[in-house]
């Protein structure tokens, strides 16, 4: 390379390669990024001694801050739980049938159920409560096994039809589909409908009521208004867990339903067991 | 006598293929089994039928530009349906019935979004990295591609791997690694056929007649050479059985996660950065017309870029089990990264000195300039939210999807359709594109389509972290996630609708390179250059 090759435009000296026509200017780094650069690396050599950061043999090191994430979030739990505690403690051990009376401790209890429903309970009865099929609604005055808080905190505590808690609730509609004829079972779909107030036929209805009397009245009763010792709905309302319309009516009473619930008592503790069941019972339909 | 050896292998594998189908354990591996012999039948015909006949001649004095100019219609065929299926599943999101119930479990959200993201990455970009690293190394090497008939082994052999990627999600077959989800069969197909693409990338370059390797190769070799070697890290697994696609992972827990964004990061970092890197490197200095700004910064940006890269994983898993130490040097290393990234948006934007003016009457080099000025961009924005303290409200919110997408759409997308801009017209002979306005529209589709979408994406993103961390007074969560997810709804409606508007630009490119191609305009310009 005899002769400077220069850029004519920019008057930069190139250096002289040439590839299929692309040539490179001989710019130097432009200040302000190698300063940049140089700083960050000083920031981070400072950043590395504060904070843990680099692997030892038995471990890494701490960082003269003696930061940790995990100490980090325990620190904020801790504060929060501190603050609470004495409501916490009064809560787990509050009746629940007199807790409204103690206006700071119910706020507190609605406020943290609310919080544990949110995360634990709105995957299937949804984030406002409003249930889903196959998941009551927790909104009405509508209880399969009874909305008065004691109960309420009962089926949260130990769940339904679950295999995990002795105590859950337990029933179990038997599958009509073994048991009865196919015309007895499209008369009962009949009579349940006539029981609800909805469309139905006259004649198979009443075929349908005396199977119903012979077969569904030990536990939804005669009248069909229920049992909540047994979790029986209530059929005479306009409330339907799994569709009012006569292919799901056949369904349940062709194959029966088993709804679960989890038990949460353990998992929640004593306190928020009764938050949640606080909050749940001021929806709207607590007796 | 070389024909009696392709016709014994090819006859094995399909012999062989016949027995997997016959044995396979589950749908996705038979239907690849049977994929793979007709593949290899079809094969074995056809070099049966053409077995003793004359060798036509094949000239070798010129660049070989047939395997680029099949590389350029494959980009652009995988771009439109990768972006089809990114508008589809955007749109999953908005109204779930999208979902529909007679189509699964085929099409749903679950299935459609890895093959979104591989069509995407690795069938769109993968192919646009292949056809212009093969046009690029001869130019700048003045050297025929090494390896005669390997570079088309390469081709059709990666685009093998991307149909078997594809069908395998859609049949369920994955091994649940997020950009890495084949499974081990097409993981080793993989292996081989990136090893024939090295081999023919460092063949041409030791056969080079410039005595100086241009810098738009080291991007490239980096790569080509870093790719191999995360995709087989973090793919060994161990089969379930030789008949069955299912594999288990040899790493677990953390090491695993580890691992996996170790892979996951630097898929960004020498595929997504430094192979377009590279491919910017050479169109943008050939496109302005100028030489590139500095040989200096190319030299230190490359080192440092290449160097600190591959450390960066970490950040991706701040707040797990993964140790505080290895989160902090994550952080720290991708902050450090900043600037070296910065180096190539400064030495391409900088190209453009003295040719500036281009922008007004050039629309393929305003695509250029926007994809480097969406590459500074979120080459900040990945640093920054790389910061533990920004991560916490970032992590698992839309604003990693939107800076993923301005990365995405706005620097490798708009750099590819600069490249199919330049290419297309300079390999079928013509004079330019069938129609510049065509591009014009392009750019502004494609420009205002990544605004919504990086826009509605920082909202959503923002506001679900925030949402997600709010608590009241005395500590209790104020909202449940399914809060969050109806919030959401309007910005991914207008989500959607910036990827329609990008899909409609990709599409308008498709039908310009059609008529450039196929369109029977004149020959214009001489084909077929000799490699000097």
């Amino acid at each position: 390379m005899a002769d400077k090759d220069i850029d004519e435009t920019s008057g930069i000296e190139t250096t002289g390669h040439d590839w299929d026509g692309i040539k490179e200017l001989n710019n130097p780094l432009p200040r302000w990024w190698l300063w940049c650069f140089y700083l960050t690396i000083i920031w981070g050599v400072g950043y590395t001694i504060a904070y843990p950061a680099w692997p030892m043999i038995t471990g890494a090191t701490s960082g003269l801050l003696g930061y940790s994430t995990r100490a980090e979030v325990a620190a904020e739990i801790a504060r929060f739980d501190e603050q609470n505690a004495s409501l916490e403690t009064a809560l787990a051990g509050a009746d629940l049938t007199t807790l409204a009376e103690n206006e700071e401790l119910y706020r507190y209890a609605v406020a943290g159920g609310a919080a544990v429903f949110r995360a634990q309970c709105s995957q299937c009865h949804g984030s406002g409560a409003a249930g889903a099929e196959g998941y009551p609604n927790l909104l009405d005055d509508d209880w399969l096994w009874g909305g008065d808080i004691e109960n309420i905190a009962y089926t949260i505590r130990h769940g339904i039809r679950n295999e995990t808690d002795f105590d859950a609730r337990w029933s179990e509609m038997p599958a009509f589909g073994d048991i009865l004829a196919r015309d007895e079972i499209d008369g009962v779909v009949q009579h349940v409908l006539a029981l609800a107030g909805q469309n139905h036929d006259a004649n198979m209805a009443a075929a349908g009521a005396e199977v119903f009397y012979d077969q569904c009245s030990a536990c939804h009763g005669e009248d069909g208004t229920g049992n909540r010792d047994l979790g029986a709905p209530n059929l005479t309302d306009a409330i339907w867990l799994y569709g009012s319309d006569i292919d799901s009516v056949t369904e349940t009473v062709r194959n029966a339903r088993f709804g679960i619930m989890p038990p949460w008592g353990e998992r929640l503790g004593e306190a928020d067991t009764k938050a949640v069941a606080a909050y749940v019972h001021q929806l709207g339909g607590g007796e | 006598m070389s024909n009696y050896l392709k016709l014994l292998a090819l006859g094995l594998v399909a012999f062989v293929a016949a027995l997997a189908a016959n044995w396979a354990r589950d749908l996705a591996y038979q239907i690849h089994a049977l994929l793979i012999m007709a593949v290899a039948g079809g094969m074995f015909i056809w070099v049966l039928r053409s077995t003793d006949d004359p060798q036509p001649k094949v000239d070798t004095s010129g660049y070989m530009d047939g395997v680029v100019r099949a590389g350029v219609i494959a980009t652009g065929f995988w771009g439109v349906i990768g972006f089809l299926v990114g508008v589809v599943i955007a749109f999953q999101l908005a109204f779930p019935v999208l979902n529909l119930d007679w189509a699964q479990p085929y099409a749903n959200f679950g299935r459609l979004r890895p093959l979104h993201t591989s069509a995407v990455i690795f069938a769109f970009g993968g192919n646009a990295l292949i056809m212009s690293s093969f046009y690029i190394v001869q130019r700048t090497c003045g050297a025929r591609l090494w390896g005669g008939n390997l570079a088309w082994f390469v081709f059709w052999g990666y685009n093998l791997f991307i149909v078997l990627a594809a069908t395998g999600y859609l049949l369920g077959a994955t091994q649940s690694k997020e950009y890495a989800e084949p499974e081990w069969y097409v993981d080793i197909w993989l292996t081989i056929v990136w090893l024939a693409f090295l081999a023919v990338y460092m063949g041409t370059i030791f056969t080079r007649k410039e005595r100086h390797i241009y810098v738009a190769n080291w991007f490239l070799l980096s790569f080509i050479i870093t790719v191999a070697m995360l995709h087989v890290v973090n793919n060994i697994s161990i089969p379930v059985s030789i008949w069955g696609s299912k594999s288990v992972q040899v790493f677990a827990g953390v090491q695993d996660a580890m691992t996996q964004w170790w892979y996951g990061h630097n898929a960004v970092g020498f595929f997504l950065t430094a192979g377009f890197l590279g491919m910017m490197y050479y169109f943008v200095p050939k496109q302005a017309g100028r030489p590139v700004f500095s040989y200096k910064l190319s030299i230190i940006h490359f080192w440092a870029l290449i160097f600190l890269y591959i450390w960066a994983g970490p950040h991706h898993l701040h707040y797990t089990a993964l140790p505080d130490w290895a989160s902090t040097l994550g952080m720290v290393f991708s902050i450090i990264l900043w600037m070296p990234s910065w180096g190539g948006m400064i030495n391409g934007l900088m190209t453009l000195q003295g040719a500036w003016d281009k922008l007004r009457t050039d629309p393929i080099i305003r695509m250029m300039v926007i994809s480097l000025a969406f590459y500074g961009m979120s080459t900040f924005e990945g640093p920054m939210m790389s910061i533990k303290a920004v991560n916490s409200l970032s992590h698992y919110t839309d604003w990693t999807i939107g800076h993923v997408h301005s990365g995405a759409l706005g620097w490798n997308g708009m750099i590819t359709f600069g490249a199919l801009y330049f290419l297309t017209p300079k390999l079928w002979g013509r004079a330019q594109m069938y129609s510049l306005p065509a591009i014009n529209w392009h750019f502004w589709l494609a420009t205002i389509g990544i605004v919504l979408y990086a826009s509605s994406m920082w909202v959503t993103g923002i506001m679900e972290g925030l949402m997600w961390r709010e608590v009241d007074a005395q500590g209790f969560l104020v909202n449940s996630f399914a809060d969050t997810v109806s919030a959401k709804f309007p910005m991914y409606v207008v989500r959607g609708l910036g990827g329609v508007l990008y899909l409609a630009g990709a599409l308008i490119m498709a039908w310009n390179m059609w008529m450039t191609i196929w369109g029977g305009a004149k020959v214009t310009a001489p084909v077929g250059v000799p490699a000097e």
